[in-house]
C-alpha cells in the first residue's frame, strides 16, 4: 500500500466547524422545548442558531493548551511573590485595603458567573453560544480559583481577608455586587448574556480590571497584576462573545429589539452603580494613584462605549438612558462612597481613613468642579475632629436602595446637596430606590424586588445575630452582636487605619526586611 | 470614525507581536503603560500572522496572542493568516 503524504492540517474555520458545530446533535424522544424550557419565556425570537458566530474560533483542544499556559505562568509569579515577602513591597498598608475590597466583593462573583454561564450554556439550544459558554464558565472559576490564591499570601499576614466567603452572604455593603449578579442569574439565559456577557463585560469591565491592575502596578502588587492581566486575558474572549451575542439577537428579529434595549438601560444603570465600589477604590484607598475614576470613566465608557453604541446603532439600539445623570455622577459617587465608609468604618471589613493634603490637592486637580465645593471641606473637618480624638462614627443604619442595596447617598442629579431618594408604592406597602434608574427597574418588576434581602431591614428585623443572642439582656450592644455574625472583628478588621494592627505589622517587618536589628 | 484598541501585558513574548502591529498599521498610536501596553487605532486594526514570524523566526498561530491579551475593542474577525478588529 502507498504512504500517503500527512494530511495539511485543518484551518481555523474547518476546526471551529468540526468541534463545535459538528458534535451537537437532535433529540428524538424528547421535544426541544422540553429540553430548553427556558429558551423562550423571555419573548426571544430566534429562527436560525445556525447564524451564530464566534469570531475567535476558539475549540476546546486550543482552550486547555492556551489556559494551561496562562496558569503555568501566572502560579510561577505567584510562587516567586510568596517567596520573596512580595507583600511588603507595596507602595503603604492602606493599599491592602483595596484588595480586602476586592476579595470580598469582586472574588466570589467570578464564582457566581462560573455558575450562571454553566447555566446559560445548558439553556442555549444553538451549539454555538453553548461551547462559548462552557468556556466562559471554566474561566470564571479559574478567576475566582486564581484570585482566592493569589490573596491567600495576604491572609496570612493581614487582617479581613479572613472569611469571605461567609461575609458575602451577610456584610451590607457585600450586598451590593451580590445582588446585583444574584439578579442576573435570577432572570432568563438571553437576560443574563446581556446583563453580564455584553452589559458588564463588554461595556464596563475594563473599568474594573484595566485601573484596578494598573492600580496594583503602580502600587508594587506583582501578585495582583498578574492574576488580574491573567484574568483579564480571558475577558478578551467574553466581551466578543457579548458582543456577539446581542448583535445575533438583533439580528434574529426585529421583536428582539425592545427586549434587547429595556435590558441594556437596566443592565448599564446596576452595573454602573456597582461601580461605586471601584471609583472609590480609585481615588482613595490607593496610595499612589494612576488615575482618576472621572478619567477612567471618560476614556473607557464615554470614548469606547460611545465608539460601541455608534455602531449598534444600525439596529436601532441608543445608549443607555442613564447616561445624561452618569455624566453628572463620575464627578461626584466616589467621594460620597468614601464618605459614606469612612463614617462606617466600625462596620467595615477593612480601615477607613481621610486623605491627607497633598491627596487632597490630586483630587482637587483631578475634580476641579466638585472636590473643593463640596468635600474637601467636610473631610478637612472630619480629620481634624479625629485628630482632636473626636473620631466620627455613625451609630445608626442607613436606609439602603430597593434594587441596588447601595445606601442612600448619592444626590439629587441638580443639586449636590440634597440627597436623592424616589419612592413607589406597590401593594400597598413602599419601597424606596435611590435614583429614576433604580426606580424604573423596581416598577418594572416590583415582584421580583420586593424579595430583596436587604441588609439593614435584616437587622432590625434581628436576623443577624449569632444563634442563642438575647437582645432583651441589660446593656444589649446590637452592632457588637452583627459584627460577630459577620465574622468581623471589632478592632481588628474595623475602625481607622491609623494605629491598626496592620499599619504596626507593616512597618515593623519592612523596617526587619531592609534593617540588621 | 471610532478607535478600536488591543491591549497586552508588557513582555518578551509580547515585544515583537506589538513590533508586528506597529509596522502592519502605521496609524496606530502607541500607549505605554505599567505593566501593559495600548495600541489605539482609527477604525481598523490588522495583526499579521506573516509579520510576527518574520521577527520571531518561528511559526506562530494568532491564538497564541490569547495568552498576553488584556483587552480590546470592536468587532473581531479572526482566521489563519489574520487578526482584525474593526468598527463598521
Amino acid at each position: 500500500m502507498d504512504m500517503h503524504a500527512a494530511k495539511k492540517k485543518m484551518s481555523l474555520k474547518e476546526k471551529y466547524a468540526h468541534m463545535t458545530r459538528g458534535l451537537d446533535w437532535e433529540t428524538s424522544y424528547q421535544s426541544p422545548e422540553k429540553v430548553f424550557p427556558q429558551a423562550s419565556f423571555e419573548g426571544i425570537k430566534i429562527h436560525d442558531w445556525d447564524k451564530w458566530e464566534d469570531p475567535f474560533r476558539l475549540t476546546m483542544d486550543s482552550y486547555w493548551k492556551y489556559q494551561a499556559e496562562k496558569e503555568r505562568k501566572l502560579y510561577a509569579v505567584l510562587d516567586a511573590f510568596a517567596q520573596n515577602n512580595g507583600h511588603l513591597g507595596v507602595t503603604d498598608a492602606r493599599y491592602i485595603n483595596a484588595l480586602k475590597l476586592f476579595l470580598t466583593g469582586i472574588s466570589p462573583l467570578e464564582y457566581v458567573a462560573h455558575r450562571g454561564f454553566a447555566a446559560a450554556g445548558r439553556n442555549f439550544p444553538g451549539v454555538g453560544p453553548r461551547v462559548a459558554c462552557l468556556m466562559q464558565s471554566l474561566d470564571e472559576i479559574r478567576h475566582a480559583q486564581t484570585q482566592i490564591h493569589a490573596l491567600s499570601n495576604y491572609n496570612k499576614h493581614y487582617d479581613g481577608f479572613h472569611d469571605f466567603k461567609h461575609m458575602l452572604e451577610r456584610v451590607w455593603y457585600l450586598s451590593v455586587p451580590k445582588s446585583f449578579f444574584d439578579d442576573a442569574f435570577s432572570s432568563g439565559p438571553f437576560e443574563w448574556m446581556i446583563a453580564i456577557g455584553f452589559s458588564f463585560e463588554y461595556v464596563l469591565t475594563n473599568l474594573l480590571f484595566v485601573p484596578f491592575m494598573s492600580g496594583a502596578a503602580y502600587n508594587g502588587d506583582m501578585a495582583t497584576v498578574t492574576f488580574g492581566f491573567s484574568a483579564q486575558s480571558d475577558e478578551a474572549r467574553h466581551m466578543t462573545l457579548g458582543l456577539e451575542c446581542i448583535k445575533f439577537m438583533l439580528e434574529q428579529d426585529p421583536a428582539n429589539l425592545p427586549i434587547v434595549q429595556k435590558w441594556i438601560d437596566k443592565w448599564a444603570w446596576r452595573g454602573i452603580r456597582v461601580l461605586t465600589l471601584v471609583g472609590m477604590m480609585m481615588d482613595y484607598m490607593l496610595p499612589k494613584r494612576v488615575m482618576s475614576w472621572k478619567e477612567a470613566w471618560e476614556i473607557y465608557f464615554e470614548q469606547n462605549g460611545g465608539a460601541l453604541f455608534g455602531d449598534l446603532a444600525r439596529y436601532g439600539i441608543t445608549v443607555p438612558k442613564c447616561i445624561t445623570q452618569c455624566t453628572i455622577d463620575k464627578e461626584h459617587i466616589s467621594h460620597q462612597a468614601w464618605a459614606t465608609f469612612y463614617q462606617y468604618g466600625g462596620a467595615a471589613a477593612f480601615h477607613t481613613w481621610m486623605p491627607s493634603d497633598e491627596e487632597m490637592d490630586w483630587l482637587s486637580a483631578k475634580y476641579p468642579n466638585t472636590f473643593d465645593k463640596y468635600y474637601r471641606d467636610r473631610f478637612t473637618y472630619w480629620r481634624e475632629q479625629a485628630e482632636k480624638g473626636n473620631r466620627f462614627y455613625t451609630n445608626t443604619l442607613p436606609m439602603l436602595c430597593q434594587v441596588c442595596q447601595i445606601p442612600m447617598l448619592f444626590t439629587e442629579p441638580d443639586d449636590p446637596s440634597q440627597i436623592c431618594y424616589r419612592e413607589s408604592d406597590y401593594e400597598g406597602e413602599k419601597y424606596h430606590t435611590c435614583s429614576d434608574g433604580c426606580k424604573a427597574i423596581f416598577d418594572d418588576e416590583p415582584q421580583k424586588y420586593i424579595q430583596s434581602w436587604l441588609p439593614v431591614h435584616q437587622v432590625y428585623q434581628g436576623n443577624c445575630f449569632p444563634e442563642g443572642t438575647d437582645p432583651t439582656v441589660a446593656g444589649f450592644n446590637p452592632l457588637a452582636k452583627v459584627l460577630e455574625w459577620y465574622h468581623l472583628e471589632h478592632g481588628k478588621d474595623n475602625l481607622d487605619f491609623e494605629g491598626s494592627r496592620d499599619q504596626k505589622n507593616f512597618d515593623l517587618w519592612r523596617g526587619m526586611a531592609t534593617k540588621n536589628t | 470614525m471610532s478607535t478600536v484598541f488591543i491591549a497586552f501585558q508588557t513582555n518578551d513574548d509580547t515585544r515583537p507581536i506589538i513590533e508586528a502591529i506597529l509596522a502592519d498599521n502605521p496609524h496606530a498610536v502607541l500607549d505605554e503603560q505599567p505593566a501593559m501596553v495600548k495600541i489605539n487605532a482609527e477604525g481598523q486594526l490588522v495583526i499579521k500572522r506573516a509579520t510576527i514570524e518574520e521577527l520571531i523566526g518561528r511559526d506562530f498561530d494568532l491564538q497564541e496572542l490569547q495568552i498576553n491579551l488584556i483587552t480590546l475593542s470592536g468587532h473581531l474577525d479572526e482566521d489563519d493568516d489574520q487578526f482584525t478588529l474593526a468598527w463598521k
